[in-house]
């Protein structure tokens, strides 16, 4: 038996995934990216492999994603984000022609043909308004734990708004509605929203079409898919592997580096 | 290869690079020269310079545009932008009118030599911002400050031509504005105007513009003999800073003996040609070379840009001025390129799509930039059209030409890398298809 693995170094946490000859995934993890990149996926990996109880050489293949795929410095070749979320996206849910990723700084819009081949893509500018990081600052300013931040936001029965798009600035506007007596609840769901918006528009940028798959780190946040599934008015696709979506697509475009290469070598072709 | 062929390939390729590059050095120093001497001077734009007339008059020619993304090119731009931020100029305001109000209150210094103060500057309505640029030399200097007002065709299909009623009262009106700025002239240089010299001017433009039209459209070979990204922006640099000259004349007559060697020997550019590319916009000067390289190390080939086009002062339409009469045919040969530059900034699509058919084109790089509204804002029609015309990849990347505050590498190169996987997947399937 052959494995593959991916490896997505994000800007926030390193994921990494093995899968075996059938696509099944035989080993998982998510780590904080810190200040290492290189140390990062090395662990990451390491991880991985352990929780999958595989020989480390019994990995034939490992494609490198996300910002630091350039330091996987194991891998075999790279692969951008925006392809390898598409692939894991298509793979677990095939009806996708929508992909919303969400991740610590980067938020992508993608849309794909029924094979999973891009059609377009769409990405925030430059800074890390409506992304990941914009909650964290509002989870640090009002000093509650990530995970609480969803629900939370859903207790609220109206929502602040939430008027700037900046990460540093938002931190001063969530402390400025709490001075001025807003509960935290209310708060927060304006703070989804605003990032819902935002990312509602990248969607328009490259036309939203059926079903949506949302995926990346943000998934995991009951409150964004809530506030996500009401704009846009109806269910994105969520698993338990949307957070590790990057990574699987990545997994899944080393495993066809090892068949091809199984392949007689004139029939071989080059992925990417 | 032949012993002969291999001579012929050594001096002629890559000649156009190294001469435009050497010319274009000499003007900056000529300038220099004309700055220590005060020679009358004249600041013009890329879209409009009026070079001819300025020509017969013997005025030196700056295009504060070109010295200020000069300063980005040779990555000094942010010393520039500074100096006029701290001025009080703001951030959002196009950066070549910032890089030239820094030069200028540096007293003229430039990477590339001294740039001489305006005795009169000549400003179109083809960018806005020309207008308010031209008031600032006004104020400072008080020079002498001529606007054409050139009437253009804004609605799509309903262009005028050469012939009909609308285009000739059109064509007049520029003409009298022509004869005010050769007047205009006179006064400024205590010199009569002499048709003769007029009419040589115009006869090297002519050279010029018909070459030009040729070494756009030899680039349809496979492989394209030249990339429109970085060996095309020197061939501009040439077009405007040397329109209307014997040596301008000269180099292209040159370009078109080396892209049509290039064309018949089937010699490409430095790198392997795997995808052919269209360019919309203005390149990324701030990081020129990385620009570049982003593209290439996927075997990306630029073989056009609708720069090449409407930065060229109308010359890729290959305009001939009739000698005979020359100040009819100067008026309309400048509204034809003005109204060019003008509205295919908003018509450009049907373009885009021929040119993909013609050119064979794999994919399109729109590239809006944060600093130019006049560019910039109907691109993201212009895509849409253009991909409901064609099945085409197309990729969106925004920055600047001036500003690399606001251009982020590690984004630009994960999109990059993004589009040519796609490109990749598609030739993939299209040959599994085949
Ligand atoms: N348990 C959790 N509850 C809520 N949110 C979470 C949780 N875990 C992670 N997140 C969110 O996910 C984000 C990280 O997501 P992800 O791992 O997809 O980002 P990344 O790939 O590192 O970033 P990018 O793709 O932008 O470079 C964090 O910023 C955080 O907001
Ligand atoms: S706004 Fe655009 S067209 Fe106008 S001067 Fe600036 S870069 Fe040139
Ligand atoms: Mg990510």
């Amino acid at each position: 038996m052959a494995y593959a693995a991916g490896v997505d170094v994000g800007s926030t946490q390193t994921k990494a995934v093995i899968v075996d000859e059938d696509q099944r995934i035989v080993g998982r993890t998510i780590i904080d990216t810190g200040a290492n990149v290189v140390t990062a996926a090395e662990k990451a990996f390491q991880a991985a492999l352990k929780e999958s109880s595989i020989p480390e050489l019994e990995v034939q293949y490992v494609v490198g994603t996300g910002y630091g795929r350039y330091k996987v410095t194991f891998g075999n070749s790279q692969v951008t984000e925006i392809s390898c979320h598409a692939r894991g996206a298509v793979h677990l849910f095939p009806g996708t022609r929508t992909v919303l990723d969400m991740g610590g700084q980067d938020t992508k819009a993608i849309r794909v043909r029924p094979n999973g081949e891009v059609i377009d893509f769409s990405m925030n500018d430059k800074c890390a308004a409506g992304t990941g990081r914009f909650l964290q600052a509002a989870a640090y300013a009002l000093e509650i734990p990530l995970a609480e931040l969803g629900p939370t936001a859903l207790r609220a029965e109206k929502a602040v708004p939430i008027t700037t798009t900046c990460t540093v600035f938002a931190e001063s506007e969530v402390l400025s509605w709490l001075g001025r007596g807003k509960k935290i609840d209310e708060i927060l769901l304006g703070v989804h929203r605003s990032i819902g918006t935002r990312s509602m528009a990248l969607l328009r940028r490259v036309g939203i079409e059926e079903e949506v798959t949302f995926t990346g780190g943000v998934t995991r946040n009951q409150g964004m898919v809530e506030v996500i599934n009401q704009m846009l008015g109806f269910k994105v696709n969520v698993s338990e592997e949307s957070h590790l979506m990057g990574a699987l697509g990545a997994a899944l475009f080393a495993l066809d580096r090892i068949m091809n290469s199984r392949v007689p070598v004139s029939a071989r072709e080059e992925v990417s | 290869m032949t012993p002969d062929k291999k001579a012929g390939q050594e001096s002629i390729v890559g000649r156009g690079s190294r001469e435009g590059a050497r010319l274009f050095r000499e003007w900056f120093q000529r300038l220099s020269g004309a700055a220590e001497r005060g020679e009358p001077t004249a600041y013009v734009f890329v879209m409009g310079s009026i070079a001819e007339v300025l020509n017969a008059f013997g005025f030196n020619l700056v295009f504060p545009e070109i010295s200020s993304l000069q300063t980005a090119v040779r990555r000094v731009a942010h010393e520039y932008l500074t100096v006029a931020e701290d001025y009080g100029y703001s951030p959002d305001v196009c950066g070549y009118v910032k890089a030239d109000v820094g030069v200028q209150l540096r007293n003229g210094e430039h990477p590339m030599g001294r740039i001489p103060k305006p005795t009169l500057s000549i400003l179109t309505n083809a960018c806005n911002t020309y207008m308010k640029w031209g008031e600032i030399w006004e104020r400072w200097y008080g020079n002498a400050t001529f606007a054409l007002d050139s009437p253009g065709a804004r609605s799509a299909n309903l262009h005028t031509q050469p012939g009909d009623q609308d285009f000739e009262n059109d064509r007049k009106y520029v003409e009298f504005q022509l004869r005010e700025l050769i007047t205009l002239c006179e006064q400024l240089t205590g010199t009569q105007f002499d048709i003769d010299k007029l009419r040589e001017t115009m006869q090297y433009t002519n050279d010029m513009s018909a070459a030009w039209k040729r070494v756009l459209e030899l680039n349809r070979s496979a492989p394209a003999p030249f990339n429109a990204l970085n060996e095309g922006t020197v061939y501009l640099g040439v077009a405007n800073a040397l329109r209307g000259k014997k040596e301008g004349s000269e180099f292209f007559r040159d370009l078109v003996e080396e892209m049509e060697f290039k064309s018949r020997n089937r010699i490409g550019t430095l790198t392997e040609e795997k995808y052919r590319l269209t360019f919309v916009g203005v390149p990324c000067y701030p990081i020129f070379r990385r620009f570049y390289d982003l593209f290439a190390e996927w075997g990306g080939t630029f073989v056009n840009s609708t720069y090449l086009k409407f930065a060229s002062g109308g010359l890729n339409l290959g305009y001939q001025y009739d000698l005979n009469r020359p100040l009819e045919s100067l008026a309309e040969g400048t509204l034809l390129s003005l109204r060019h530059a003008m509205d295919s900034m908003f018509f450009q699509n049907q373009d885009l799509v021929d040119e993909v058919d013609e050119f064979h084109v794999d994919g399109i790089v729109y590239h809006p930039i944060k600093s130019c509204r006049t560019v910039s804002t109907g691109l993201a029609d212009n895509r849409r059209a253009v991909m409901a015309a064609r099945d085409i990849a197309t990729l969106f990347i925004e920055s600047d030409m001036m500003d690399k505050r606001v251009v982020s590498e590690a984004q630009m190169k994960n999109r990059i890398d993004a589009f040519f996987e796609g490109l990749a997947t598609r030739k993939l399937h299209a040959a599994a298809a085949a």
